[in-house]
């Protein structure tokens, strides 16, 4: 899987370079990756930047994941775009209102690049 | 005849927590630092350990994760879950040991039986220092776990608020 631009929203830096590790790790060849600190910074790349996949943390300060997805299907730029949730909480009912809302997919921390790589790879796959 | 797994309900069963959190601690440094942490065969000497991260836990469980080790492995947590050289760890040194805490919180509340939805975590803190003393108001008991990372303690704890 060859030039993917990812979007990683976390509000850890370290977790954000944890995730695009992963993505390396599992085959994932990135072309960019933006990385935003909660889920309006994440929005405000979107205007201005195509991407094709995004893995959002849930609880952040400012705009948490949930919230951030529930916002995605007004972003041009985030349309047919898959969304992976990536949570440390594991909360099922979060992970309900996240796949509710649009998310594709959830990876509970900590993972494996394995665990990435399995629910990742098939989104790519789809991409036209 | 198998033992029942613990639930909040059943506060002897909180006498499985300490495995727990031992396992819980052990993920978190094998899947995201590829390290092991082991269980040392006697209980180490104490020594002064000058990081601290804690991360709160509010709901049916109350109280206070805290991860305490010394800098030499803070910074060897840090490099090893960035990839990068010891001495290239600079200010996400806190972040990662945060991080380290808060997904050991979560991974062990994940763990207890309808602990999942019912607690939340806070964002973690790092103290850096040893000269302080740390009043959480729990009083329901602590439950400790001391673990050996490259040969260094680091000891994790869970003190409860009823």
């Amino acid at each position: 899987m060859a030039n993917i631009r990812a979007l990683i929203v976390d509000d850890s830096s370290v977790m954000r370079k944890i995730v695009e590790r992963s993505l390396l790790r599992a085959g994932i060849e990135l072309a960019q990756v933006f990385e935003a600190g909660n889920g309006a910074e994440a929005l405000g790349t979107l205007q201005q930047n195509k991407v094709d996949l995004i893995l959002c943390d849930i609880n952040m300060p400012v705009m948490d994941g949930l919230e951030f997805v529930k916002q995605l299907p007004g972003v041009e730029n985030a349309k047919g775009v898959p969304v992976v949730m990536i949570t440390t909480e594991g909360s099922e009912g979060q992970v309900v209102q996240a796949l509710s809302a649009g998310a594709r997919g959830y990876i509970r921390k900590p993972f494996t690049p394995e665990q990435v790589k399995e629910h990742v790879l098939p989104l790519l796959a789809e991409k036209p | 005849m198998s033992s029942a797994p613990p639930t909040l309900a059943s506060v002897q069963g909180r006498e499985y927590w300490v495995p727990l959190l031992q396992v819980a601690a052990q993920e978190v440094f094998e899947l995201m630092l590829g390290c092991p942490l082991q269980v040392p065969p006697e209980p180490p000497a104490e020594q002064r350990l000058d990081i601290t991260a804690m991360v709160g836990l509010a709901g049916q469980l109350c109280g206070i994760l805290t991860l305490r080790c010394n800098a030499k492995s803070a910074v060897r947590m840090a490099s090893e879950m960035l990839g990068i050289e010891a001495d290239q760890a600079g200010p996400e040194l806190w972040d990662a040991v945060g991080e380290v805490c808060n997904m050991t919180a979560g991974n062990f509340k994940n763990k207890i039986t309808g602990l999942g939805d019912a607690c939340v975590l806070s964002v973690p803190t790092v103290i850096t220092g040893g000269d302080y003393s740390l009043h959480s108001f729990a009083n329901a008991g602590a439950l400790r776990a001391v673990l050996l990372f490259e040969g260094e303690p680091v000891v994790i704890a869970l003190e409860i608020h009823s």
